[in-house]
């Protein structure tokens, strides 16, 4: 009796009533659908759309910190009545800068990534037909749809889309005296942000409770995907975390609109004074961050769960210390919500706070170490499978080491008093959410690619094209701009010209312009990739990594309820790749160097812990 | 291991496919390792000089021990992760181990950052406490930064060295800075566009806005504080090097002139199209303001000379009082 037929005789035995089928019409299987596979599929496509617009605009504003001197014309077509003459209106480069950073963290790399893969891999990964909700799941993404809609609206107000920072510090923020972007273009932002939030919440509690809950027969905590356990981490951080920013948010429109003083005192503007009194903007930074730190998190976890995955897998090893690597997602999440102080050392809060912030946030730095250090062992004497997938995955590694290396510099109280707010933080947390979670991104979309679409592969030699392109591109920026920060450039000019002092960095500018071209010419690899491969990719088979989970136990093509018949049990861990019999002659199932999840233990196989 | 049927097929990843990538790995490592000493070599020029300030040292030991210490561990673990990546690349027939846990190892890893990172709390935060928390024995010169958009202010507490209250609801007419004219402490103070300091004094500053959030940021001091609307804040400092020694160091001669190369070339295309050409450059502190602020934020600044104590009484004096600024109105 071969393994297959053994599962397939246990699960004769129980079957859980898939089969109700309704007749479903083109909205409601495309378009308002509650099939968490559908909506996976359009929270990839908004937030990669939505990240086309929000790179594009970082190649604007790198155009214009490489050349502040010359004019380009599609200033002109791109900004209209900001790029007149191919010059660029001060003004609308930080609305650039601000739009970036609030598309690329919360609607690229938030809902994009999380919004994507949890919602593909909880229910299929933990064995379950559905969330616990569709439903809320649907309403979560079209709440983030709306919510992309109103911030893409915010672009195209007359005094312009919100300019003072993706993080907002009032007072900036609550005057459309002191910049033009806070007129109605912040009242939109905000507004987009409060949806934004409400989705995310939806998207967070059904996550939790799917995978509390819907786990099937054997599926013990323990023996869950780490893609699973840090979709679960980041569920719960951004539940803990999201509302205090929509408190913020509630009590900035407050003094906007309705007078309060939460975050203004003693202003004068525009030639007069402002009645507030009382507030504090320091408030409105510990509100912020409380939010804003853990979302790096959120950023972050999603892609360590995706890289474990994916390096287990084409390693073809078990992923190294899978306890530790559970306990550290848990340690990451509890201390990313006691660390949001590192952002204001010199905001003019007590100094004692500061020491204790700096104290906390180099503890973070430990379980990040130990991941670091499980990765590199998980891909020790391996038998490493060097598809796209894992390229972008040993890169997140990479980047994510020399990114977070850093940390230990700008999450020192004492250091940051000189590197606060200049391009050294730029490059720093470029490098270790920015660009590692897009590769985390990027590495889910290879590697899921058959499962979102029919069985369909991507085109591996264009991937890896845009890879290496992109790995070296990437360096290439955000290496050097360590050193415009450590030669004392704040960040958020629109150009250093006005500063002689800082005229020999103006070939560096240019260095890491010319790397920011090529690498976002690469994405156009990727984007030809991704769309041709949809309809016309070659299809491979059922299980096309050798992978032990079971979302490639699914029937393919889809069905709404992912599994025709009764819903796979699950017998072992995640990771028994290479395993071996007791006599070591051969893999546990011979000839095959995996054993899926679904396949009971076998006679001639030790028991693992799990 | 007899029977090993061959792991993936084209689409995974070919004998071929991992031999190209795994001597990419190793290219793409050797391009890390190039690509931070060509940018030592080229741009180490453009970073800062050494410190001006008597705290802005310990920063500097402090930034070249952790730098050092990430240095070694990026080395290191980037030269691991490539090189597994390339000496384990995949090939058929061969059999990964199954290596899941191990303890002992896990727990070497974990120990090694705990007692690296306790001695650079440590070290961080002794020189943390000590830059913070000012000792008004000391007997500071108290300057007051204000900042508005998008200019910046100083204000010097006159022959008493102390400062007069204020409050924006006060501004009017030449009265900027919205002293209270009421309170005799102010009647002294001198408010100037220009920061002056003496060698060797410890000054504090007295930090105020105006609208909304600047930055006080003075990267030769290795200093930075942010300036909060509604509030006062403060950082200390003692200059240790006067405006013209500075000038006189080698890394600032050598930054200087490279500029003026720089500005030398550009003043010829613009001599060419009939421009002006640009002034040469001479060294000079700088305050900048560091917090997003406005529309102007790239060019709200602010010229420091550190001089001697003489020359800088000598420049204070010349300065009107606030009392006599207001009689004149």
């Amino acid at each position: 009796m071969s393994a297959h037929e053994q599962v397939h005789a246990l699960e004769d035995h129980h079957d859980d009533g898939f089969g109700h089928h309704h007749k479903e019409t083109f909205i409601t299987k495309y378009v308002f659908s509650q099939d968490h596979k559908t909506i996976s599929r359009q929270y990839m496509i908004t937030g990669i759309f939505m990240g086309v617009i929000g790179i594009l605009m970082s190649l604007l504003f790198r155009l214009q910190l490489a050349w502040p001197d010359h004019t380009f014309t599609i200033y002109e077509i791109l900004l209209g009545k900001w790029g007149e003459n191919g010059i660029m209106d001060p003004s609308v480069y930080l609305a650039l800068v601000t739009i970036h950073g609030t598309i690329m963290v919360f609607f690229v790399l938030t809902a994009g990534l999380s919004g994507t893969f949890s919602n593909l891999l909880i229910p299929l990964q933990i064995g379950a037909r559905d969330m616990a909700s569709g439903f809320l799941n649907m309403v979560s993404y079209w709440l983030f749809f709306i919510s992309s809609v109103i911030m893409l609206c915010s672009l195209f107000v007359e005094a312009g889309p919100a300019s003072a920072g993706w993080t907002i510090y009032p007072p900036l923020s609550a005057l459309p005296q002191a910049i033009p972007g806070s007129g109605t273009g912040m009242t939109l932002w905000l507004i987009s942000i409060a949806i934004f939030i409400a989705s995310s919440l939806l998207g967070s509690l059904n996550f939790i409770v799917t995978i509390l809950n819907l786990r099937t027969k054997g599926m013990s905590m323990t023996r869950l995907p780490l893609t699973v356990w840090s979709f679960f981490v980041t569920a719960l951080v951004g539940l803990v975390s999201f509302p205090v920013l929509f408190s913020a948010a509630l009590m900035l429109i407050m003094d906007r609109s309705f007078g309060t003083s939460f975050f203004l005192s003693d202003i004068y503007i525009a030639g007069e004074v402002l009645h507030h009194q009382g507030g504090s903007p320091v408030l409105f930074e510990h509100l912020f961050w409380f939010l804003g730190h853990p979302e790096v998190y959120i950023v972050i976890l999603p892609a360590m769960g995706i890289v474990s995955e994916i390096l287990a897998t084409n390693s073809r090893k078990p992923i190294f210390g899978y306890r530790a690597m559970v306990a550290s997602l848990l340690a990451i999440g509890f201390l990313s919500t006691i660390v949001w102080g590192h952002h204001m050392f010199v905001s003019g809060m007590n100094p004692f706070l500061g020491s204790v912030f700096t104290f906390t946030t180099l503890l973070i730095a430990i379980p990040s170490a130990v991941k670091s250090f499980n990765w590199i062992t998980t891909i020790w004497r391996g038998n490493i499978q060097m598809n796209v997938a894992m390229l972008w995955s040993i890169g997140f590694v990479s980047t994510f080491i020399t990114g977070g290396l850093t940390g230990i510099i700008v999450g020192d109280s004492a250091l940051d008093i000189n590197v606060h707010d200049t391009y050294f933080v730029v490059a720093h947390f470029h490098l270790v959410m920015g660009i590692s979670a897009a590769y985390g991104f990027l590495a889910g979309i290879y590697h899921w690619f058959p499962i979102m679409f029919q069985g369909r592969l991507m085109n591996k030699n264009l991937g890896y094209i845009h890879f290496w392109v992109t790995a070296i591109g990437a360096y290439g920026i955000f290496f050097p701009m360590h050193f415009v920060g450590l030669a004392g450039l704040p960040r958020r000019y629109y150009t250093n010209t006005n500063f002689p002092y800082f005229d020999d960095l103006a070939d560096i500018n240019v260095v890491m312009t010319v790397f920011a071209i090529i690498t976002i010419s690469a994405q156009v690899i990727f984007l030809y990739n991704f769309f041709h491969s949809m309809f016309y990719g070659k299809k491979g088979p059922q299980n096309p990594w050798h992978a032990t989970t079971l979302e490639w136990t699914a029937a393919q093509p889809h069905v709404h309820g992912n599994w025709i018949g009764p819903i796979p049990h699950v017998y072992r861990w995640a990771y028994d790749y290479s395993k071996l019999n007791k006599d070591e002659t051969d893999y546990v199932i011979p000839g095959q160097d995996y054993v899926p999840q679904n396949i009971p233990l076998m006679e001639n196989e030790d028991e693992m812990n799990h | 291991m007899a029977k090993s049927k061959p792991v993936g097929h084209a689409d995974i990843a070919s004998d071929k496919d991992n031999n190209l990538n795994g001597y990419l790995m190793i290219g793409f490592l050797i391009f890390i390792y190039l690509l931070t000493i060509v940018s030592f070599w080229l741009w180490s020029k453009t970073l800062l000089p050494e410190s001006g300030s008597e705290h802005g040292s310990r920063i500097d030991n402090l930034m070249l021990v952790t730098m050092i210490l990430i240095f070694i561990v990026g080395i290191l673990t980037q030269g691991m992760l490539h090189y597994f990546a390339f000496i384990y690349r995949g090939k058929k027939g061969k059999r990964a181990i199954f290596y899941a846990d191990n303890d002992k190892l896990e727990f070497i890893w974990t120990i090694i950052p705990v007692i690296t990172l306790a001695g650079l709390i440590i070290y961080g935060l002794f020189t943390w406490t000590d830059i913070m928390n000012v000792d008004r024995d000391d007997d500071p010169l108290i300057v007051e930064l204000y900042a508005k958009q998008f200019s910046w202010h100083a204000r010097y507490g006159g022959n008493d060295n102390t400062l007069g209250e204020a409050n924006v609801r006060l501004i009017e007419g030449v009265n900027e800075l919205g002293v209270d004219p009421a309170d005799p402490n102010g009647h002294d103070d001198k408010v100037v566009s220009e920061l002056h300091l003496p060698v060797g004094r410890k000054v504090l500053f007295k930090i105020r806005s105006q609208d909304v959030l600047h930055s006080v940021y003075m990267p030769h001091f290795r200093a930075q504080m942010n300036s909060v609307p509604g509030m006062i804040t403060q950082f200390a400092l003692t200059p240790t090097v006067t405006t013209e020694d500075m000038r006189k160091t080698d890394h600032i001669i050598e930054k200087v002139r490279n500029i003026n190369e720089i500005r030398a070339n550009e003043s010829k295309d613009l001599v060419a199209k009939g421009d002006d050409p640009l002034e040469p450059y001479e060294f000079d502190y700088l305050l900048l303001c560091n917090k997003i602020c406005g529309v102007s934020h790239y060019n709200m600044q602010m010229k420091i000379v550190v001089e001697s104590e003489e020359d800088y009484n000598a420049w204070l004096a010349e300065k009107p009082t606030l009392a006599e600024q207001l009689k004149k109105q």
